[in-house]
């Protein structure tokens, strides 16, 4: 069935001004990292702002191709696109270039390209096509295990180059498997197990093991439903670890305090056993087994990193988490960042005022620390108003993504929600110090051009398909 | 509606939180925080220092001593260095290449280390060469202050020196800071606070890199630096450097004053040694040779030296005798080539006796001044030694001795008069009297004075009675007047009457036969003098001579001490009557140039 509509009276062009919004807003702040009052000529393509601007133009005229390709071809074209875009992870690994040490980039001429963001693209397509079909159900685990296999393929390719920031990325379109069904503790436990994998990467053990513990006796108690349960086992632990520590102190055994920490978890959580068996619990029993997984899970990765990996491949995993590649210390380019965003204060200090911004102390400003020229030259006014229209955008988005009348529109839909949620989240996360510094950029504002095509065709597709809504049912 | 719809308000929940977090933090980060706008200023600000020039010093006619010239201390950018030719580099800084290396290491492992020079005060010739290649070497740069360059090369210690300030020095004064110059001695110490100047300030904006990106906020918070101020001194150059030529064989020292101002017209410490071997590079080398000189060149022989004053102290016992009516000018003594008194025996020249007192200062009659000395101490008006004492004392005292005059130069010596005390510990109270203490009769004994003492004792007998604090400093541009201390007369407790007769023995001394220093005399000019031997228990005696000149309304007061000289008249006399007679008349008279010439070829340094 089809029926003739106006493509252009059905574009959503609420959405369409925020973008337009959001890439002049980022261009200009470009201008304000690079520009420099002897630059010579405007037009010249060693300025990262013209080189932006040319970007613009391509990204302008990729929505207009966009516009009058027919949008069932989308759907129709969502494996050969993903599967385009493992070739390019392929091909990069073979002939890219290293810069920052991944090698992520595919040179031609002058003009450089990351196919992992393309990826980004194919993959949000394929899943699309695929949880779209007939009869697949997230909620059947084939069907989950299928899915996950098509993130984790070009996932893969992206950690080995090793770009760690991208790679997670791909981690977000789990918030659209979980939209179409995935249970929400898949969903829980993956982001726990990242977490952990995290924290034991940058955190001392026996902060690891204080938090998990806590944690275990929290959950135990709320699962048992005994408030007293919490402080029981607290005094426990207590008169443990404090006799174990004066009997140490009488010279009886030496000690260190991980082993007071392991033995007195180990002893809280016997007794926590116990008590289940008891009071016959339901669920309490996992909560003590997942405690110990987890504490196999922090020990196993311990020894992986400090035993079985060799010198370099231990930098290799550092540099890919961002924790030694800082030149100046790895809490520089945080202090740097808090410091431009701090010092905007309510109003910021004017369009081309910012002394941080001019004088380059935050590394990788035009990039992935763009947000800092905001924060730094347009203030909280600014900043806010920026975390307003990126809310507003996501929200709109999801909006859209509900009324498609299509499986593959709405989950397309999610999946360019979910990427770029998580680049919003992460990338201003990690300038305000709420993150750790993981290198990707913040969609439509950062310098470069792979990332503001990619991000552009992929909002673009879902308003394209957006505007055919009511003449398709695919 | 479809099984997990209402997933969208979850998805929408979370996002929303996720914004919310960011306002509050940023709220935080941006409004209620200030400390961020503090960090960021002081990221982007770098202060320099302008050194200003420090204050020239000319002499009182006007005659440029000290100026400076400009010196460059070469550092590096850290960031700015691109590959160049180190070898090349090495070379015209004439240091090895290890050491460039480990300079330019040094700089980029501390970002405030940048400030520190790799090479401080590059020659002239150096910085030439490094000027016209400094293409070459993107990456360093000089800054620019100023060292001591001296145009006559003398007063060495009168101008004293400049060096770096030490951490006592910052702790003392904060305004200086490490790195800063400061006076260490002469006068460059004393009026350090003029001629410093003040230094400016000047705020850069810095990039990440250390690279200046212009001034902050347009230069409102720059201060400019004010000139060091211009000093005149009271010395004399031409004097001054003619003064050190006669002593530069001789160890001593020559102080000339103005009497009626006080003003020190020359003041030569001998062995003496060039001011410019402490400036710049070489300071601390150089100071380290001179400092372990036997000689002693560091040494301010005029203000530093203690020594008995000998027979040039006769005339301040005339005149206390004199005051206390203990003898009058007609009094007369005989004299048997000595004065012998119950078990004391002090020995005398040959001379006419019986001699009055105006003769025996002519002839300076050991045993006339041992009887007037006694008439002193047991003057029974007092009842008793040690209240008679006190009062010789007293007169002593109002004269400039036992303590420092006060001249503005540091580390000056009072000498010693010795209190009664100082006798009772000796010999027991009440135990000691004039004949126990009869050497201080001719200026030997306990007595310690020093040059300046006596040349400022010749410019109060030339005054008849009254005298200004000597000083150096005749003039602080921009001030217009001196330190009060100087311009405040200070009149001795001898009566102006009682002078007559002192000056005119002085003046017999030198001008009429028989007198102990013919030897000083000129056909024009009137010169009183008297002479003095310096006993010295460590080997042959120094010679002494105190003079003023023209008799009447005298213009120059002179005390010469020359070590080893033995007789006043040998060394001391000749040298002050050629300071004499060159300031007042600007040469040397032809009938007299031998005498300039004997005291030029003699070397009493070869005795050492």
């Amino acid at each position: 069935m089809r029926r003739q509509i106006n493509i252009l009276t059905n574009t959503d062009w609420f959405t369409v001004i925020l973008y337009l919004f959001l890439v002049a807003f980022g261009w200009l702040n470009i201008f304000a990292v690079n520009y420099s009052p002897d630059d010579g000529s405007f037009f010249k393509l060693e300025h990262r702002y013209t080189m932006q601007l040319l970007w613009i133009m391509i990204c302008l005229i990729m929505i207009l191709v966009i516009f009058l390709i027919d949008s069932r071809l989308f759907s129709f074209i969502a494996y050969p696109v993903y599967g385009f875009s493992i070739f390019l992870l392929l091909v990069v690994l073979i002939i890219g270039t290293a810069i920052h040490s991944s090698k992520s980039w595919i040179m031609l001429g002058p003009v450089s390209f990351q196919p992992s963001e393309f990826a980004k693209l194919g993959t949000a397509l394929a899943l699309a096509r695929y949880l779209s079909g007939y009869n697949v159900k997230i909620t059947q685990t084939k069907h989950v295990f299928a899915s996950l296999a098509i993130i984790a393929f070009p996932a893969f390719l992206i950690m080995i180059q090793p770009d760690f920031g991208s790679t997670i990325v791909f981690g977000a379109l789990l918030l659209m498997l979980y939209r179409e069904g995935l249970p929400g503790w898949i969903l829980i436990f993956i982001v726990l197990v990242a977490v952990l994998f995290l924290a034991i990467l940058m955190l001392t053990q026996f902060v690891v093991l204080s938090i998990l513990g806590g944690l275990g006796i929290v959950l135990f108690s709320v699962v048992a439903r005994k408030p007293l349960v919490f402080i029981i086992a607290l005094l426990i632990a207590g008169a443990f670890s404090g006799s174990y520590y004066a009997l140490s102190y009488y010279s009886v055994f030496e000690t260190k305090n991980i082993y007071v920490l392991l033995a007195t978890l180990g002893f809280v959580s016997i007794v926590g056993l116990f008590y289940t068996l008891i009071k016959k619990i339901k669920g309490t029993t996992l909560i003590v087994l997942a405690f110990y997984l987890s504490i196999g899970f922090t020990y196993s990765v311990d020894y992986l990193f400090h035993n079985v990996m060799k010198e370099h491949q231990r930098n290799r995993v550092n540099v890919m988490l961002g924790l030694e590649s800082d030149p100046y210390g790895y809490e520089y380019n945080v202090r740097q960042s808090k410091i431009a965003i701090g010092s905007g204060g309510f109003a910021g200090k004017g369009f081309l005022k910012g002394t941080q911004t001019k004088f380059r102390f935050v590394p990788e400003q035009s990039t992935d620390f763009i947000f800092c020229t905001v924060g730094e030259e347009w203030g909280f006014l600014g900043s806010f108003g920026l975390v307003l229209i990126y809310a507003s955008l996501l929200i709109r988005l999801i909006i859209l993504a509900e009324r498609q009348r299509s499986g593959f529109s709405r989950i397309y839909g999610y999946g360019v929600i979910s990427i770029l949620f998580f680049h919003f989240a992460v990338n201003i996360g990690m300038t305000i110090g709420l993150f750790p510094v993981i290198g990707i950029p913040l969609p439509f504002l950062s310098y470069g051009g792979s990332s503001l095509l990619t991000f552009t065709l992929m909002l673009f597709i879902f308003i394209r398909l957006d505007s055919t809504r009511k003449a398709y049912l695919i | 509606m479809e099984q997990f719809a209402n997933r969208k308000n979850i998805i929408g929940g979370i996002i929303l939180l996720v914004g919310l977090i960011f306002i509050v933090r940023l709220f935080f980060l941006q409004v209620v925080n200030s400390t961020y706008k503090l960090s960021a200023e002081s990221n982007t600000r770098r202060m320099e220092i302008v050194y200003p020039a420090r204050g020239l010093i000319y002499d009182r006619n006007g005659i440029l001593i000290a100026h400076n010239l400009p010196s460059y201390d070469l550092k590096i950018a850290p960031y700015e260095l691109e590959e160049f030719d180190t070898a090349q580099l090495c070379e015209i800084l004439n240091i090895d290449i290890q050491k460039l290396r480990d300079e330019i290491k040094r700089v980029k492992q501390n970002r405030n280390e940048r400030f520190n020079p790799i090479i401080k005060q590059l020659s002239p010739e150096t910085f030439g060469k490094l000027k016209e290649r400094q293409y070459k070497y993107p990456g360093f740069y000089f800054s620019i202050r100023t060292l001591r360059k001296y145009k006559r090369e003398i007063a060495s210690h009168i101008l004293g020196y400049v060096g770096e300030v030490d951490s006592n020095d910052i702790k003392r004064d904060p305004y200086y800071e490490l790195g800063d110059y400061y006076g260490v001695t002469g006068v460059e110490y004393e009026y350090e606070k003029f001629l410093r100047g003040e230094k400016g300030r000047k705020y850069k904006l810095i990039d990440v890199h250390g690279r200046e990106k212009g001034s902050y906020k347009d230069g409102k918070f720059d201060t400019d630096a004010v000139l060091g101020r211009n000093i005149v001194l009271t010395i004399d150059a031409d004097l001054q450097e003619y003064g050190e030529t006669l002593m530069k064989n001789y160890c001593g020292s020559i102080v000339a004053i103005e009497p009626n101002t006080g003003e020190v017209l020359a003041l030569v410490s001998a062995p003496s040694y060039n001011p410019s071997l402490l400036v710049g590079r070489e300071r601390e080398k150089n100071y380290k040779i001179l400092d372990s000189d036997t000689l002693e060149p560091l040494f301010n022989y005029s203000t530093q030296a203690l020594y008995p004053p000998g027979s040039t102290f006769k005339p301040v016992n005339a005149l206390t005798a004199l005051q206390e009516n203990a003898v009058s000018t007609s009094t007369t003594y005989y004299c048997d080539l000595g004065y012998y008194a119950r078990g004391v025996k002090i020995g005398c020249h040959s001379h006419p006796s019986p001699l009055d007192l105006e003769h025996a200062i002519q002839h300076s009659c050991n045993a006339y001044f041992c009887n007037l000395f006694r008439k002193i101490i047991e003057d029974p008006d007092f009842g008793g030694v040690e209240a008679a004492y006190l009062n010789w004392r007293g007169h002593l005292v109002s004269m400039g001795f036992s303590k420092p005059l006060g001249i503005d130069l540091p580390f000056e010596k009072g000498g010693f008069i010795p209190l009664p005390s100082y006798y009772d510990r000796y010999y027991g109270s009440g135990r000691w009297k004039a004949l126990t203490i009869i050497s201080m009769a001719i200026g030997q004994g306990e007595v310690l004075t020093t040059p300046l003492q006596i040349a400022n004792l010749a410019a109060i007998i030339a005054n008849r009675g009254y005298y200004y604090t000597p000083h150096l400093v005749k003039h602080i541009e921009r001030i217009d007047t001196i330190d009060s201390k100087f311009t405040t007369k200070h009149v001795v407790s001898i009566d102006t009457s009682y002078f007559k007769v002192v000056v005119d023995g002085m003046d017999k001394a030198v001008n009429v036969s028989g007198g102990t220093a013919l030897i000083a005399r000129h056909r024009e000019i009137v010169i009183c003098g008297k002479t003095g031997t310096a006993q010295n228990p460590h080997g042959i005696d120094h010679s002494v001579f105190m003079a003023f000149a023209p008799k009447d309304n005298p213009q120059i007061a002179v005390s010469v001490y020359v070590e080893h000289g033995e007789w006043g008249s040998s060394y001391a006399a000749p040298i002050a009557s050629l300071m004499i007679e060159k300031y007042l008349t600007d040469t040397i008279a032809p009938y007299r140039k031998w005498i300039e010439k004997r005291m030029l070829e003699s070397n009493l340094l070869k005795v050492e």
